[in-house]
C-alpha cells in the first residue's frame, strides 16, 4: 500500500505534464526558475520590438516609401523603445541577477524570494498590459490605438488635448508596473548582496558581477521613482485634471523633461552597467588571468553610478537652458569618460599578456569593446552642446544610442548566454551555429549603425516616417534596412542554437570553460538549493584556489 | 559537488556576521521612497507661486498643529511600545501600541477635515490651481503612506490581541516601527515646504 502511494505520488514528478509544469512556474520562487523566465519573458519581447524596428526599416528603404501609415509609424517607434528599455533590457538584467547572484556569492536563494517571484509577474504582466493597448487603447472615445508619443513621452503631447483615447494610459500604468517590478528586484538584490553572502566572501572579494549588480540595485532605487513620480502626476493630470504638465495653466512642459531624464540618463548607465558584469567575468576567464586593477574596476563603477545622477539634462541642450546648465552638464557628461575610460583601460589590461581563447563569449565581448568604445567617442561628441544643437532628434544620435544598447549591451548578453547557457541548461551551445550568429550579426549591425550616423550630419531627423529624394540619404538608408536582414539571420540562428543545444548539445559539465566563481562549483544545471554545503571563500577566485592548491590566490590578496 | 565540498576544507570558521536582510530590504524601501517624495516636493516647491488664480497658500492654509503634535509624538509611543516587547511586558506593548494607533488616527482625520474644509469652503481642489495640483498630490502622497502604516500597525495589534506575536517576531516589530519613524520624518518635511516656507 505504501509503495503504491510512494509510486503514484512520483509518477507525474517523472513526466509531468504540461499543465504540472506550467503551475510550477507560476508558484516557484526558486530565483534560477525565475531568471530564466526573466530572460525567456525579455528574449520574447525582444523579437517582438526587433520585428517592430524591422518594420520601420523597411519603410525607410527607399524614400517617399508608403508602406506604413505615419500614424502606425509614430506607434512602432514608440513601442519599439519603450518595449526595448523597460521589457528587455531591464528584465535581461533582473533575469541576469537573479540567475547568476546567489550562486555567485554562494547562497542558496534570493533574501527574498516570494518578493523576487512578485517582481517578475509584475514586470511580465506589465509588458502584456503595454501590447494589450493595440486592441483596446482605443478606449470609450473610439481614437488612438498603442501608445504614439515617443517613449519619453514628451508633455505637451501626452495631454488629453493631443493623446484621446487610452493609448498614454496604457503606457503610463505598464511602465508603473515595471517600474514596481525594478525596483522590489533592486531591494531584494541588495538585501541578498549584503546579507546572503557565504562565508569569508568579504565585500572586496565579491566577483565583479556581483559588484556591479550592488551597483545597478542601487541606482534604481534612486532613478526608478522619479519616473513613477512624474508618471502618477501625468496621470493626476489626465484623469483628475491636475496641471502639473499643462502649460495654459502655469505648469510647466519642460519639467517632465527634468523629470524624465532624472530617470532617464541613470537608466542607461543601469542599463549598460550590467554589460560592464558580464565582460568583467568573461573577459579574465578568457585571457586566463585575473581582472586588472579590481579595486580600480569597482571605484570606477561607483563613480559612473554618482555622476549618471548629475548629467540628464544633455538630453536637453535643444530646450534652451542658461548657458551655465549647459556648460555644467556638458562638463559632468564628459567627466563619465573618466571612469568609463578606466573600465575600458582594464579590461585591455586584462587581455594584454593573456592567453586569450577565442570562444563565442570572448567574441561578442571582443565585439563589445570596440563597439562600445565607439559609442563612447560619440557620446562625448554628443555631449558638446554647440555639437548637440546641431545633432540632437537626427539619426547621429538614433547610431549613437544604438552603439551603446547594441553594440554594447546586446553583445555582452550575447556573451553571457554562450557563456552561462552550459550551467543553466548543462549542454554547450553549437559553436559552429555561433559563429555565424556572430559574424552575420557584427556584419548585420555595422551596415545599419555605421551608415545611420552619415545621414544625421546630412540633417535626417529622427522618428520621420519618409524623406523626399535627391537629399543624399536614400543610399544610407538603403544600407541600414540591408543590415537589419543580417542581424535578423543572425538572431534566427541564436534561436535554432537554443532550442537545439537544449536537446542535443553537447554536455557541457560542471566547469566547461575552466572558470574560477563559485556558480561553476556546482552541478550543470544546478539543483534546487544551489550547494549541499555552503562553500566558503579565502580570495576572488575560489575555485582557482582548489585547482591551483600549490598557488592560492589569497597568498597574495 | 566535490569541489564545493573541497571549497569548505581547511578554511578556518572565523567569525561571520552579515547584516539582518529585513533590515537592509527595509533601509533600500525607505530609500526608494525617499526619491519618490523628493520629485513631488520638488515639484511643490517648484510651483510655489506660480498659481495663475487663488485661492493661495497664505489665504486657505493652516498650520495643523494638534496633527503634527499627534504624529511626531506617535513616534515615541512606538518606541515605548517596543522597549515595553522587549522586556515582554505584554500589555503595557499592547496599550502603547493601540495609543500609536490613536495618535495616527487622529493626524489622518484632521487632514481629512482639511482637506473638506478646503474643498467645500475654499473651493480648491486638484483642478483649481497649482498650488491645488502640487498640495494634494504631496500631502494625499504622505497621507497614503500614513495609511498604510496605520494598516500594518492595526494588523499586529490585531495579531497580538490574539497571541500570535512572538519574540521571535521583534524583528518584523521594529520594521513596521522603523517605517514608521520614516512616514514621520517624512512629514517634517512636508510641513516645512507646505506649511511654513510655501505659505
Amino acid at each position: 500500500m505504501a509503495v503504491q502511494e510512494v509510486a503514484l505520488a512520483r509518477a507525474p514528478e517523472m513526466h509531468p505534464s504540461i499543465i504540472t509544469r506550467l503551475h510550477e512556474l507560476v508558484v516557484t520562487v526558486d530565483h534560477k526558475k525565475l531568471g530564466l523566465m526573466y530572460i525567456a519573458a525579455a528574449l520574447f519581447f525582444f523579437t517582438v520590438a526587433g520585428s517592430m524596428a524591422a518594420l520601420m526599416r523597411l519603410q525607410l528603404v527607399v524614400p517617399n516609401n508608403d508602406f506604413i501609415s505615419p500614424q502606425v509609424f509614430n506607434r512602432l517607434f514608440t513601442m519599439h523603445g519603450t518595449a526595448m528599455v523597460f521589457l528587455v533590457g531591464m528584465p535581461i538584467l533582473a533575469g541576469l541577477a537573479n540567475y547568476l547572484v546567489p550562486l555567485m556569492i554562494g547562497a542558496r536563494d534570493m533574501a527574498l524570494p516570494r518578493l523576487n517571484a512578485f517582481g517578475f509577474w509584475m514586470f511580465f504582466f506589465g509588458g502584456l498590459l503595454l501590447y494589450f493597448s493595440y486592441l483596446a487603447g482605443a478606449g470609450l472615445s473610439g481614437m488612438g490605438s498603442a501608445p504614439d508619443v515617443g517613449w519619453f513621452a514628451y508633455s505637451p503631447l501626452t495631454a488629453r488635448a493631443f493623446s484621446p483615447g487610452m493609448s498614454t494610459d496604457y503606457w503610463i500604468l505598464a511602465i508603473l508596473l515595471g517600474g514596481i517590478g525594478s525596483i522590489v528586484t533592486a531591494i531584494n538584490l541588495i538585501a541578498t548582496i549584503f546579507c546572503m553572502r557565504c562565508k569569508g566572501m568579504t565585500l572586496m572579494r565579491m566577483p565583479m558581477f556581483v559588484w556591479l549588480m550592488l551597483i545597478v540595485a542601487g541606482m534604481i532605487l534612486l532613478a526608478m521613482p522619479p519616473l513613477s513620480a512624474a508618471q502618477i502626476m501625468l496621470l493626476l493630470d489626465r484623469f483628475l485634471g491636475a496641471m502639473f504638465f499643462d502649460t495654459q495653466a502655469g505648469g510647466s512642459a519642460v519639467l517632465w523633461q527634468h523629470f524624465f531624464w532624472i530617470f532617464g540618463h541613470p537608466e542607461v548607465y543601469i542599463l549598460i552597467m550590467p554589460a560592464f558584469a558580464v565582460a568583467s567575468e568573461i573577459i579574465p576567464v578568457f585571457s586566463r588571468k585575473p581582472i586588472f586593477g579590481y579595486p580600480f574596476m569597482v571605484a570606477a563603477a561607483i563613480m559612473i553610478g554618482f555622476i549618471s545622477f548629475g548629467v540628464w539634462a544633455h538630453h536637453m541642450f535643444t530646450v534652451g537652458m542658461s548657458s551655465i546648465g549647459n556648460t555644467f552638464f556638458a562638463v559632468t557628461t564628459m567627466l563619465v569618460g573618466v571612469p568609463t575610460g578606466i573600465k575600458i583601460f582594464n579590461w585591455l589590461g586584462t587581455m594584454y599578456g593573456g592567453k586569450i581563447r577565442f570562444e563565442l563569449p570572448m567574441l561578442f565581448c571582443i565585439g563589445f569593446l570596440f563597439q562600445f568604445l565607439i559609442a563612447g567617442l560619440t557620446g562625448i561628441m554628443l555631449a558638446a552642446a554647440p555639437f548637440d544643437w546641431q545633432l540632437s532628434d537626427s539619426t547621429f544620435v538614433v547610431a549613437h544610442f544604438h552603439f551603446v544598447l547594441i553594440g554594447g549591451l546586446l553583445y555582452t548578453i550575447f556573451a553571457a548566454i554562450y557563456y552561462w547557457y552550459p550551467k543553466a541548461i548543462g549542454r554547450m551551445l553549437n559553436k559552429k551555429l555561433g559563429l555565424w550568429h556572430f559574424w552575420l550579426f557584427t556584419i548585420g549591425f555595422h551596415l545599419t549603425f555605421d551608415t545611420m550616423h552619415i545621414p544625421g550630419f546630412l540633417g535626417m531627423p529622427r522618428r520621420i516616417y519618409t524623406y523626399d529624394a535627391g537629399r543624399g540619404w536614400e543610399v544610407f538608408n538603403m544600407i541600414s534596412t540591408i543590415g537589419v536582414a543580417l542581424q535578423a539571420a543572425a538572431v534566427l540562428c541564436l534561436v535554432i542554437n537554443l532550442l537545439w543545444s537544449a536537446r542535443k548539445g553537447e554536455k557541457a559539465g560542471d566547469d566547461p570553460w575552466d572558470a574560477w566563481t563559485l556558480e561553476w562549483a556546482t552541478t550543470s544545471p544546478p539543483p534546487a538549493y544551489n550547494f549541499e554545503v555552503l562553500p566558503k571563500v579565502r580570495s576572488r577566485r575560489p575555485l582557482w584556489d582548489i585547482k591551483h592548491p600549490e598557488d592560492p590566490d589569497w597568498r597574495y590578496e | 559537488m566535490t569541489s564545493a565540498d573541497a571549497l569548505s576544507r581547511g578554511i578556518e570558521s572565523a567569525e561571520w556576521k552579515l547584516p539582518s536582510r529585513r533590515k537592509a530590504a527595509l533601509l533600500a524601501l525607505i530609500l526608494t521612497e525617499t526619491a519618490l517624495f523628493s520629485i513631488f516636493v520638488a515639484a511643490y516647491v517648484f510651483y510655489l507661486g506660480k498659481s495663475l488664480t487663488g485661492p493661495y497658500p497664505k489665504d486657505v492654509l493652516e498650520l495643523p498643529i494638534i496633527a503634527t503634535i499627534c504624529l511626531l509624538s506617535s513616534s515615541l509611543t512606538i518606541v515605548f511600545a517596543e522597549r515595553a516587547f522587549e522586556q515582554e511586558k505584554y500589555s503595557a506593548f499592547k496599550l502603547w501600541w493601540f495609543i500609536t494607533i490613536v495618535l495616527g488616527l487622529i493626524f489622518i482625520a484632521s487632514t481629512a477635515r482639511e482637506w473638506y474644509r478646503l474643498i467645500t469652503k475654499q473651493g480648491l481642489t486638484i483642478s483649481t490651481n497649482l498650488f491645488g495640483t502640487t498640495f494634494y498630490s504631496l500631502v494625499g502622497l504622505h497621507a497614503s503612506h500614513v495609511i498604510v502604516g496605520l494598516t500594518l500597525l492595526v494588523l499586529v495589534l490585531s495579531l497580538s490581541l490574539r497571541g500570535y506575536v512572538k519574540q521571535r517576531h521583534a524583528e518584523h516589530l521594529k520594521m513596521v516601527s522603523w517605517y514608521w519613524h520614516f512616514v514621520d520624518a517624512v512629514w517634517v518635511v512636508v510641513l516645512t515646504v507646505v506649511y511654513i516656507i510655501g505659505r
